[in-house]
Parts: C-alpha cells; structure tokens; sequence
C-alpha cells in the first residue's frame, strides 16, 4: 500500500466565488491601525519600549474593524476591504505621504486611498517623526555608508524602511497547547525571575509583554466568535448558519486552547499567520511545513470519521485564499522590485523528517491540489526534492509549472542540508529545514534569520573600477589606480575585490545599524512567544532571542560581472584587441548608443569635480553645458566605428550560461567576490553573515541604475537574474545553461540561490514531457544546483510580444525541438507558436 | 576504436535538451545531406550536402561543419546525467543519416561503447546492406513513411517510396532495433483518414512494431527558405487543426492495434 493517497480532488463553487469577491475591486489601503497604534503609543510615553508594543498591539486587536467575508470557513481579516491593507507609521511613513496622491495610479502594484484615509494617516503620522526605526537606523550607520546608498551601490529597503518578517514560526505549538498553553509556560518563567537578577528589569518586562500579547491575540478570535454568533442568528440560509455556527466555536476554541479537530487546526493556524502580520510589517512571514504540522489533525479526523479528503481540501483552498487577502503597500520603488503584491509567505511540502526519512504525504498533495484550485500567487509554494522524493509527487508539481502560474518552486535538500550545516545547524535541524520568502532557506521555529537584508549589485563596484572609486564626481570607493595603467588582469582582477570588499563592509554597516534600530525601537513579543529560545533566554528575536542568527543579504548581477571580467581578460590582456582606454570610452559613452541619465549624471559629475578642483565656482547651468559639450565633441566617427566593433568582439567572447568550461568556473570564482568576502561578519545578534544569490525582480529596477558594463550590456538594461545567464545569452537550451550554473557553488550562497528557466508549455506536454522535465530537475539537483523554478510562457505573453517587440528581444521560445528569438520569426510562425501554447494539455 | 573516434563527417547543427524525437532527453545530432526533397521540409539547408549560407535573423550563417565523431561525443557526453534520469541518448537526424554510412555507424557505435542510449530519425532510404551495418549500434529507429502511393511520394518528395517500404519490413524481421514508425501529417499530402489509415494498416503489419507517432506539419521553417533564397512552397498551408489531428489518431486506432500519439 501506498503511503500516501495523490487522487485529485474537485474544485467547490465556494472557492471559485472566494476568489471572485477577492479580485472584484483595487485593494485599499486603511487606517485603523495607524490610528490605533498612535493612540496607545500616546499613553504609554514612559513605559519600556516591549511594554508600549505589547499595549499597543493589544489595543490594535480590541479595536480594529473585524469582517467576516460572504462564504468563508476560515475567518480573520486585517483590513474590511478585501486585499487591503495596514500601514506601519512606526517603521517609516514619509514615503507613503509624499505617494498618496501618486499610489493609486502607479503602474506596480496600486492602491486605492480615500481622501479621509489620507488625513486620518497625516494625523496619526505626525506623531511618529523622530521616532521611527528608519530614522534611529540612519542615525546609526556610518557617513561613508549613506554616500554609497545615495549612489545606488546596494539597498537595504526592505527593513530600513519595514519590519523585518522573514520567520517561520512554532506554528505546530500553538495548534497543539494554544496560548493557553504558551502563556503557562511564560508565566512559569515569569515567576522564576528573582529581582536581584542582573536581567530582571528587560526579562521580567518581556514576559509581561509576552502575556499582554496571547490575551490579545485570544480576545481578537472571541471577537470573531461572538460576530459569527451574531451573523448565525440573523442568517437565514440553514447551511450558512450552520458553518458561521461552527466558526464560532472554533473561534471560542483556539487559538487560546488547543486544537482538537482539523479544521479548528486551520483556524488556529489562520490567526497566527495573520496575526503576526498586523504585529508588524514584515513580509515573508512563511507557513513552513504546513503539510507536516497539519498532517496528525487531518488523519485523525479521517481515521475517526469526522472528515472527508473532499472537506479537509475545501478547508486548505480557503486559506490559500486568506493568505491571498492580506496585503502590504510598499514605496514605488520597492513596488517595482516585489511587483504583484507578493507577501512571499513560502509554504514548503515533501523532504525529510529529522530522521532523513521521506515525509510525502495526503496534504503534500493537497496543497499542490489548493493552488491549482486558487491559481493565485499566494502561498509562494515550494517543493523539497531529494533522492527520495516520489516521482509521483514530482511530476504533479510539474503539472502545476505547465499551467504558467510559476509555481512551484524546486529545492535541492542535497546542497540545502550540508549548507546548513556549514552555517552551525544541527543535522536534524538541517533536514527539518524550510523555505522562506524567496529562496532562503531555515530552520523553522529557531531562527532570525533577517533574509533578504539588502540588494547588493554586483556590477557597481566594477564601474568603480573604471572611474578609480569616483561615481557621479565623487569619491566614493577606493581609489584602485587608473585603469588604463593596470598591467595585468590580475591587477585588474584584484581593484574589482577591493571595491567589492570595501562596500560589502558598508552594506554590512548598514545592515547592522539597521538591526540595532530594530533591537531597539522594534521589538515583537508575540512573534517572540513562537520562536526558541526567546522565552528560555527572555529575550525577543530582535534582541537576539533565537537560536539562530544570520543576516542574508543578496547579490545579483553574477552572470553581468563574470562575463565582464572575462571579456576584459580575453580582449584587453589575453588577445590585445582593444586597449583599456578604449573600453573605458566605450562604458562611458554607453557604446556610442543612447545618451541616457546614466551616462549624463557621470559626466556631468566628472566636470563639476574637475571645476571644484581647479577652484571654479560653477553653478548648474554652466556645468550642465559643459557636458553638453563633451558629449557633442568627444565621440567621433572614429570612436563610433570603435564601439561597433568592440561590441562584435564581446558578442564573440564566450558567455556564462552554455556549458563553457573556462567561463563557467570564471563565473565561480566571480561569485566568491562577494560570497567569501560576507562570510568574515557578524550582526548585532551575535549571528553570521551569509550571501544570497536572487535578486527577486529587483534586477529590472536596478539595472535601470547601472551604468554600461564590459560585457555588452547598455546603461538601464536590466543586470541578470539570480544566478541566471544574461538574458539572451545562453543559446544551448536549458541543459547547457543549468549544467553551466551548476557550476557556481550553491553550497557556500547558503542564504538562497535562484534559478529561473522559461519554457513554451509544449516542452511540458503529455506524460513524457512531465518525466522529462521532472528528469531535467532531478538531474541539475545531482549536479549540485540548489533551486529552480520556472516561467512558462502563457499565450497572453507571446500576444504582447507581438504588440511590443521592444519589450521582449531576448524572449526565447522552443517548440517542437525548434528554438529561436520569438520577435525575429515572421507573424505566420509566431502565430502558430501562439497556437501551440493551447495545446499538449 | 580510435578509428571510429576519427571518423569524419558533416553536420549542420547538434542540438540539445531534445525531447520530442525518442526516449526522454536527448541530443540530435543532424547530418548533413538528403536523398529527398520534401516540400514541406522544416530543415531546408539539411538537404545539400554541400556547405551553403543561410540568412539568419539577419545574420549570414555558414551551414555546415565537417567534425570528427570524438568532437561530436564531447558535446554528447555534455548531457550524460539528463539521459541517465530520463532515459534519454543520442539521436542522428538529418537530412538523411544514412548518405553518411561511416559516419552515422562510427557515431552510433562510439555511443553504445560508453553507455549511451541510441535513435535515428531516417527514412531508410539507402541499400539495406547500409542499414544491416548499423542496426547493432541502434536502440530506436524513429522511421518516417510518408505515404504508401509511389505516385503521390513521388510527386511531394522527388522519389519513390518502394525501396523504403522494403527496408521497413526487413528492419522490422531483423528484430534487432524497436522500430516505431512516424507520419509527418501534411494538409493537401497525407492527411485524409484514408491515406493515415493506409500507413497505419501497412505498419501494423511489420513485426514488432507497436508504435506510431503522427506528426502535425508546422510551419516553423518557413524563415529558412527565404533565408536560403528559396521559394516556399507550402506558404498558404495552414497546419492541422487540433480536431483533425485527433480525428486521424482516432482513424489509426480503429483500422490498427498501434498505440498512436500526435507529436514525438
């Protein structure tokens, strides 16, 4: 017998009308917490900091506007408005303000803003200037560190300017002994603090804090107990009043007590999830191994005849709907970097029990099932595959990818648990690990693992190079030397690694002041009460209270920067075809190609540096028509001819990404520069440093801030993705390209490593296609790759490319083992490309 | 075996990560040269033997390449671990392999000595004495039959399909290679029921074979003729609908005891 049932279950109309009413309008943004938060934040100026959010939070739970939504089982929304959301005026605001009139239309992710909605949030704001963790973390880092923000080297945006998220709590805890339970343990605690003790003063205020948190969190579910208790008795639909009756008992039930059904496991499981989300606004707050802690409430249930597979799947559909209907404003910038609304709440099936033992089991199935039925982004839905993943299970995730939807996403428990462990994890908690957010992966339940601190582009510092550490005029890097005087690659090589070095030290100054405003101006006792060893050691996670610590930062631009150097080391010092002042030019006439705001800022820059130094006072105007001039005067029909040919000789130069193996293991050690490099610092926390490589979509914004690079790439276009070839570059199809970032060492990225592969569905068509493609997975996991996912392209894709070739130069397709750039085929073959999308289904 | 590493020969491309012509995975290798003139060919620059230029997006590209078999196998080798999870191999396509005898056999043969799964897409259209040499050094022959009128091939392809048949049957009695046979459906060609069930009738009568793949004609080397500086001219055929495709599968299954799939 098999140890685990994979029949598809039937999608219900309740889903469908879900996910409707979700989509019917803009979500909105609200003020209720903003005002709520103010409130309490004004009567309790004096009190310690973990006191003031605990109230604060309790206060925002008594109050705040409550719904339940036509035809839901599982009930808690953080805003009326569907898909709405909450703001956070205590970690940064002025952004929101100077966007109101902006956010409604801008083109990533928009939200609709009331006008009394603005005024109520300009009212409550005012009481948060000087007080944000934003402001304190400025106030923190170093001058040097800002300089090099304001120049676009790396940003920390995501906590700078929000909480941090990025957890996966005890979430089988609470299910199991409730806050109840939670809230016995802490007392204990409590009352074993002497007041002579050293840390009586921050402890002992951090279990009371802790306290305040779980009696809230139990009143807010009372709440929608006795509004589901109201709607029943005025309902007239005998079915419907039936259900609201059912939520109201399991609202009176958990989460303070524990669960004793699978659907009052749900709900328990519900209000943490969501909870934790209007405690603060980080995002990447992941589920986990949902289909893990679940898995004893849904057997037991059908074992004891409660429950049929047809409920339990109807139970997981409608919180893959909840966790749909939370929502987070980010500035337009961010927006832009994390387009489509994504909370990235990452929730993990299959892999490994402690033991190495394959876990696969009815719900793992079900939850691939649930998102084929929401078919929405949330949860960002991960598969574990290792040795022995069932294929089974393999191939209905790969079922799943062929729909377009781009889930899920494929991890490598073969690379992921010896990095883990590489990093101080235990064996068993290495093999227990879960995904978070993007790609990163953790223990679940024992880390502040602060992912995703900061986007770090790889291809800055190389400018820098170019430009002796000046950006814009100013001196902002090392001065490396002139690069027309290096002799040797290697000379060359190493100003690349000083740059690196020296603002990797600055993003990690950034990072830290960061943690420090957070330790003190953010701390979170309810995520606290979820997480060892806050409780043993009465401490919060952002003061250090998990077992483990770790701040990932993100490098990306991999395959931009390896290219480059290896086209340098090729023409300039190996063959000798161009000199270093040619390619200097080049960079900084974007290859005699569009005169950009790149481009101009530079030069405008440089000669305002070279009035100031030769003591001229000049204004605006007179420096703006001094570069006027140079860019008139200094390209000549000689130095266009030159970049012509300079970019003929880069086509030329081997890339990274076509199974290469000199450029591959170029690109490995390109790598290093920023992965070793982070590996020697340590966070407030007493935690490591460790590197990501994803960049998320944020390789699109700030690419639009890199200048032109030596591998052919123009100023404004966007760097690669992840560990990804240059988009357009691999040309041998996706076992050339994943064979060659293989090569990379994923082991030592062990905050994450992304890899994304786009496919025409009728690679994925028939049973064969799914073995084949789930073949292809498997065999880039023995190569030692550590995650893949995949766009398929979806015919309203091709359709738009046909409309604006512009936007898609380097949109490969294959069909039928034919593979070629879809805006470079004639209409006919492209409409039958279009065609082809429908079928293989 | 040195001799077979060096053997020489002439390709037009290698391409990878295929997964519609054989078993899981593979690499196409495709030789150079044809003994037929297929209007509706997809690989028009296969056809000459000799080195020609193609206008490619713009670009003129030299096609045509001699090599060595041991050059061919580095590339092949590439992909090892993708052919041992799916089940994949090699695969020589064309043109028609075997207006390179020596070469097809020395690749086939370098494959098998280290492991590697072997296909052939051909026609079989050469001696069968040429096709007795291989047949020990190939798992799968994907064989095309177009149609069973010589008239009819005749006028679409520049030859007679006799001899073909003929090999068809006697690779089949060999019993040495899983035969599966494979219909390129062409509108105005081959694609009555009538003409599908006539191949399906005649493939169901060689021994050993299960297996039949009808193939939808697809435009997608149009690009190709212009870039050869050749007229099209299936231009205004459009490709077979769904519907019809489905219909022709339905056709083989109830005149045959062939397990039929559209598409490779």
């Amino acid at each position: 017998m098999k140890k685990y049932n994979s029949e598809r279950i039937p999608k219900t109309e309740r889903i469908t009308k879900l996910v409707e009413h979700l989509y019917a309008k803009l979500p909105e943004i609200e003020s209720a917490r903003a005002i709520l938060l103010t409130e309490s934040f004004k009567q309790t100026e004096n009190e310690p900091m973990i006191i003031r959010k605990a109230k604060a939070f309790a206060h925002i739970l008594e109050q705040i506007p409550i719904i339940i939504r036509e035809g839901e089982l599982i009930v808690g929304s953080s805003t009326i408005a569907p898909r709405g959301c909450q703001t956070y005026p205590e970690f940064s605001y002025d952004w929101m303000e100077k966007e109101f009139d902006t956010v409604e239309t801008r083109e990533a992710d928009p939200f609709y803003i009331a006008d009394q909605t603005k005024r109520e949030l300009l009212e409550a704001d005012a009481y948060w200037s000087g007080k944000t963790t934003s402001e304190l973390a400025t106030a923190y880092m170093a001058p040097e560190t800002i300089k090099a923000m304001e120049h676009n080297m790396f940003t920390p945006g995501n906590y700078f300017y929000n909480g941090v998220g990025h957890f996966t709590v005890q979430y089988e805890k609470v299910i199991a002994v409730g806050f109840e339970g939670i809230m016995k343990e802490v007392e204990e605690a409590l009352a074993g603090c002497q007041v002579g003790d050293a840390d009586y003063a921050t402890r002992s205020r951090f279990y009371e804090a802790v306290l305040i948190s779980c009696r809230a969190v139990i009143g807010y579910a009372d709440r929608y107990a006795r509004l589901a208790e109201k709607e029943a008795a005025g309902c007239s639909d005998p079915i419907r009043r039936a259900e609201l009756l059912q939520i109201a008992s399991n609202c009176s039930r958990v989460p303070a007590k524990g669960a004793q059904t699978f659907h009052e496991a749900c709900q328990s499981f519900w209000f943490v999830q969501q909870l934790l989300q209007l405690e603060s606004s980080g995002h990447s707050i992941s589920p986990g191994r949902f289909d893990q802690y679940m898995y004893p409430y849904y057997r037991k249930d059908l074992e004891e005849g409660r429950l049929t597979r047809e409920q339990a799947q109807e139970y997981i559909d409608c919180i893959w709907v909840k966790l749909n209907d939370l929502n987070k404003c980010r500035d337009a910038e961010s927006a832009k970097g994390f387009a489509g609304y994504s909370l990235f709440q990452n929730l993990i099936v299959g892999g490994q029990d402690e033991n190495g033992r394959d876990v696969t089991n009815d719900l793992s199935f079900m939850c691939i099932e649930a998102s084929f039925h929401v078919f929405l982004p949330q949860p960002s839905l991960s598969i574990r595959v290792w040795n022995g993943s069932p294929h089974d299970l393999l191939v209905r995730a790969a079922e799943l990818t062929r729909t377009g939807i781009g889930l899920p996403a494929y991890y490598n428990d073969e690379v992921i648990i010896p990095s883990l462990m590489s990093m101080g994890l235990t064996l068993e908690d290495a093999r227990t690990y879960n995904i978070i957010g993007c790609v990163e992966p953790q223990k679940a339940g024992k880390t502040n693992g602060w992912h995703d601190a900061a986007f770090y582009n790889m291809c800055r510092p190389l400018e820098l190079v170019f430009q002796n550490g000046i950006d814009c005029g100013e001196q902002i890097g090392p001065a490396t030397g002139e690069v027309e005087d290096m002799q040797t690659f290697e000379e060359f090589y190493e100003a690349y690694k000083t740059q690196m070095e020296y603002f990797i030290s600055l993003l990690v100054n950034a990072d830290n002041a960061i943690d420090q405003a957070h330790a003190e101006r953010a701390p979170l006792p309810f995520l606290a009460c979820m997480v060892d060893d806050c409780i043993k050691r009465g401490k919060t996670c952002e003061q250090g209270g998990a077992v483990y610590n770790f701040t990932g930062p993100q490098g990306f631009g991999i395959a931009n920067v390896a290219d480059s150097l290896y086209a340098i080391k090729t023409l300039v010092y190996d063959e000798k075809k161009v000199s270093m002042a040619d390619y200097k030019k080049a960079l900084t006439f974007n290859y005699g190609k569009e005169v950009n705001e790149l481009v101009v800022a530079q030069i405008s820059g440089k000669v305002a540096r070279e009035f100031a130094m030769n003591g001229v006072k000049a204004d605006s105007a007179t420096v703006a028509s001094a570069t006027q001039e140079i860019l008139r005067q200094s390209v000549t029909a000689e130095d266009q001819r030159k970049f012509k040919e300079l970019l003929e000789l880069i086509e030329n130069v081997p890339k990274f990404g076509n199974d290469d193996e000199i450029v591959d293991k170029f690109a490995r050690d390109a790598a290093y520069t920023y992965t070793k490099p982070l590996l020697k610092y340590y966070n407030p926390r007493g935690g490591r440093f460790q590197a990501g490589l994803y960049p998320v979509s944020a390789n699109v914004p700030l690419g639009a801030q890199t200048g032109a690079t030596p591998d052919g790439r123009l100023a404004g276009v966007p760097v690669a993705d992840g560990v990804s070839p240059s988009a357009g570059k691999d040309v041998h199809g996706p076992t050339a390209a994943a064979n060659s970032v293989s090569t990379l060492d994923h082991g030592i990225a062990s905050n994450g490593t992304l890899f994304n592969q786009k496919f025409h569905p009728s690679a994925l068509s028939g049973e064969e296609g799914l073995d084949n493609f789930v073949s292809l997975i498997r065999t880039y996991f023995d190569k030692k790759g550590s995650h893949m996912q995949f766009n398929v392209v979806s015919r309203e894709t091709l359709l738009d490319a046909q409309k604006h070739p512009e936007n898609y130069k380097h949109l490969v397709v294959r069909v039928a083992g034919y593979s070629a750039l879809f805006t470079t085929l004639s209409k006919s073959l492209q409409d039958d490309i279009i065609r082809r999308t429908e079928q293989g289904f | 075996m040195e001799n077979i590493l060096q053997t020489r020969g002439r390709i037009f491309d290698i391409q990878r990560y295929s997964i519609h012509d054989g078993r899981g995975i593979r690499t196409i290798v495709f030789l150079k040269g044809c003994v037929l003139r297929c209007r509706w060919c997809c690989n028009p620059e296969s056809q000459e033997f000799g080195i020609q230029t193609m206008r490619v997006a713009g670009k003129t590209k030299v096609i045509g390449q001699d090599v060595t078999v041991e050059e061919v196998m580095e590339v092949v080798e590439k992909d090892r671990g993708y052919y041992r999870r799916s089940g994949g191999g090699l695969t020589l396509s064309g043109g028609e392999s075997l207006c390179q005898p020596d070469f097809a056999q020395a690749l086939l043969m370098a494959a098998k000595s280290i492991g590697i799964n072997t296909a052939m897409e051909s026609m079989g259209c050469a001696p069968y004495e040429v096709i007795e040499r291989i047949l020990p050094y190939l798992d799968t022959y994907l064989m095309d039959i177009k149609h069973t009128n010589i008239a009819k091939h005749k006028e679409f392809t520049g030859r007679a399909n006799d001899l073909m048949l003929l090999n068809a049957r006697k690779i089949a009695e060999s019993g040495m290679t899983n035969l599966v046979i494979r219909v390129p459906v062409i509108p105005t060609f081959n694609d009555t029921p009538e003409e599908i069930a006539s191949i399906a009738r005649f493939s169901d009568r060689l021994p050993g074979v299960s297996k039949i793949h009808l193939l939808p004609y697809h435009r997608l080397g149009q690009d190709k003729y212009e870039g050869l500086s050749r007229e099209y001219l299936m231009g205004d055929i459009l490709p077979p609908e769904n519907e019809h495709m489905a219909m022709l599968k339905k056709t083989v299954e109830s005149v045959s005891r062939l397990k039929c799939q559209i598409g490779g």
